[in-house]
């Protein structure tokens, strides 16, 4: 994999998931109580190459491949972590999480409430989300709201290799349990599809992006574009497509949970039109919350009508044709945003 | 003794303000109650091969475990009756008691703290501490898959970890013979290659020899041992249940209370007489009595704090 890319300014261009990796070893150094632990974590690298190169830094005592048992390491990671350790679990897809449920919603999520606050679980559960790629119903769900929804657990859901590296990097040193959930189409896997956004400028150093703070990419005046993760690079596309003709805001989520609901707010104070761009599961989700923040606030914010630009309630089809008649296309997040701007 | 005693008064209490109509939700001790009468034995021998820096995860019935273990009485009742002073100020209950200090932890849902366990020896091993991890399950639990996931980690990392089975042949309602299909629970470590051992009698001394070894065998680094241990239920899963489906099987049981038992042994052997266990059976009344005191006398969680500890 040809991961890193030197510019011609000099400035260093990584995928995603070299960044994930490089924050991951970059906190292992510092830190001996990090250990990764997962299915083909070692020397595969990671099925999406989040952990690629650790093994050959840290050895298998602390790069673990697991057997094929969510139940029984991500129950061992809350063990470990309940016992000062910071473990980083890997979800080799998340679509699993069915088999380990009770662990993730009834253990991770709950402890540190349970005990009045004298039991913490510092860790991070990654694992790779989304779809575009015919993997269909079993292996292309986001479900970030499936999480989102349990109080206790923090989301966050990358759409770059700079946040990517931050977030995880924040995400290791927080004392509460993070879902870090990568799109697979963000990681800047050679074997798939890519926006070049998927590559991008990274920091050397160790830093953190802030869990529950949105960022703004694209700044703009006439429409707020919410988004979060993969649909963040096509929202851009669209938003620098648009650029004199209609100004753009898009704001990149990147945490789940916690809510940005501040952003969110400022956005639309500023320019009263919402479009919400979400592959996730249209009812009961992400885009109806960014919806309930604004209404709970003062609705009167809204100069027309909320455009949300979501997967329809429908599971993952496999053929191509079904599979993008569902996703949220650049097509798609045009023509949301011109309906927006009609009113 | 002392558990029973604990048991016992917690049970009294908690039917205490629950009549004329019996409602779950009622009273100073509300909701679910898993009381432990019977397995007092199990807690007793495992623990007395426990340091405090040692782990143990209970079930939802975790008194007596926690009681041996050594958490501390008067928090473990504290959030017994939901108040601030509880091991989780009231956020947790009876079923989920977290004590670090004793690395005591819970969870209401069976089978599924073993895994946990399999963490906890991981970071023992981790940090180059010689503690050991104890994951306890009932039989019904043993049926679960988190049981099996979590034995075949400990065994493939060969970890620090004593897998414990009370078998009180109930799961709820449902006889250990028509869940399990083989008589010796222990057999099935052997898929797992670790040793199992099956300990009859519900007998304090038995279970602490097999615990004895099982821990050292821990300790020591042999990894990961199965026991499971023969014990009694002498009440119901949880109070109020009537138990109308043990038949002539409950009163059979109850005549063989474990600590009535083993009474009657020491003071054949002349170990105890009238005057030793009149002063047993006062001071552990005088320290249950003072835990629930201590328990009224604490303030009740503020629901202006409702949203406490939701993140740390």
């Amino acid at each position: 994999m040809t991961a890193t890319v030197e510019t011609a300014t000099g400035q260093r261009r990584l995928t995603t998931a070299k960044a994930i990796s490089e924050g991951i070893a970059q906190e292992m150094r510092v830190n001996p109580d990090v250990f990764v632990m997962g299915e083909d974590v070692g020397p595969y690298g990671g099925i999406f190459g989040s952990t690629g190169g650790l093994i050959d830094e840290f050895g298998p005592k602390r790069i673990i491949d697991t057997p094929i048992s969510e139940t029984g390491f991500i129950g061992a990671g809350i063990g470990a972590a309940t016992e000062g350790m910071r473990p980083i679990v890997e979800l080799m897809f998340v679509d699993f999480f069915g088999v380990a449920m009770d662990q993730i919603y009834n253990h991770m999520a709950k402890i540190h409430f349970e005990s009045g606050g004298n039991v913490k679980v510092p860790m991070v559960l990654m694992t790779a989300v989304g779809g575009g790629y015919s993997d269909a119903a079993q292996h292309s769900q986001c479900l970030w709201a499936t999480f989102a929804h349990m109080p206790g657990l923090k989301v966050v859901a990358p759409s770059n290799p700079h946040d990517a590296k931050g977030l995880m990097i924040a995400a290791i040193r927080d004392d509460n349990p993070v879902l870090f959930m990568f799109h697979k189409g963000v990681m800047g896997l050679p074997w798939m599809a890519k926006n070049p956004r998927s590559i991008g400028p990274v920091p050397e150093e160790a830093y953190e992006v802030p869990i529950g703070k949105a960022a703004v990419p694209h700044p703009g005046t006439d429409v707020t574009v919410v988004s979060v993760s993969m649909s963040v690079q096509h929202c851009l596309d669209v938003a620098e497509s648009l650029e004199g003709k209609v100004s753009v805001e898009v704001l990149d989520l990147r945490t789940i949970a916690p809510l940005d609901r501040e952003a969110i707010l400022a956005s639309v104070s500023k320019t009263g039109r919402l479009v919400i761009v979400d592959e996730d599961y249209r009812s009961f989700g992400l885009s109806g919350e960014v919806v309930a923040t604004i209404t709970d606030h003062d609705p009167r914010l809204l100069k027309v009508p909320v455009q949300r630009v979501a997967y329809p309630d429908v599971p993952v089809p496999y053929a191509r044709g079904l599979e993008y008649a569902a996703l949220p296309t650049r097509d798609k997040i045009e023509a949301a945003i011109m309906q927006a701007m009609k009113g | 003794m002392r558990i029973r005693t604990y048991e016992a008064t917690i049970q009294q209490h908690y039917h205490a303000d629950k009549k004329p109509a019996w409602d779950i939700g009622a009273g100073l001790i509300p909701g679910e109650m898993h009381l432990a009468a019977g397995q007092e034995p199990v807690a007793v021998g495992l623990c007395a091969n426990l340091r405090d820096d040692d782990a143990i995860t209970a079930p939802h019935r975790p008194h007596h475990l926690a009681l041996a273990k050594g958490v501390d009485m008067q928090a473990m009742t504290a959030e017994i009756y939901g108040r601030t002073t509880g091991l989780g100020k009231g956020r947790g209950g009876h079923m989920h008691l977290f004590d670090p200090s004793q690395h005591f932890s819970c969870s209401g849902i069976i089978a599924e703290g073993m895994p946990v366990a399999v963490g906890q020896a991981m970071a023992f091993r981790h940090k180059g501490l010689d503690s050991v991890a104890v994951g306890v399950a009932g039989e019904g639990a043993a049926n679960q898959g988190a049981f099996y996931e979590a034995m075949n980690l400990a065994s493939i990392w060969s970890l620090p970890v004593v897998f414990i089975v009370e078998d009180n042949d109930w799961a709820i309602s449902v006889p250990r013979d028509s869940a399990t299909p083989v008589k010796d629970g222990s057999v099935r470590a052997s898929a797992f290659g670790m040793p199992g051992e099956r300990v009859e009698g519900n007998d304090v001394e038995r279970i602490y020899e097999a615990c004895k070894r099982a821990v050292e065998r821990a300790r020591g680094g042999g990894g990961p041992t199965l026991l499971e241990v023969h014990t009694v239920r002498l009440w119901g899963h949880f109070e109020g249940d009537a138990q109308a489906y043990r038949g002539e099987e409950l009163a059979e049981k109850q005549q063989q209370d474990p600590i009535a038992l083993y009474e009657a042994r020491l003071r054949a052997d002349g170990l105890l007489d009238d005057a030793a266990v009149a002063e047993i059976a006062a001071t552990a009344q005088a320290e249950v009595d003072a835990a629930i005191a201590f328990a009224l006398a604490s303030p009740e969680p503020s629901p202006a704090d409702l949203l406490q500890y939701v993140y740390a």
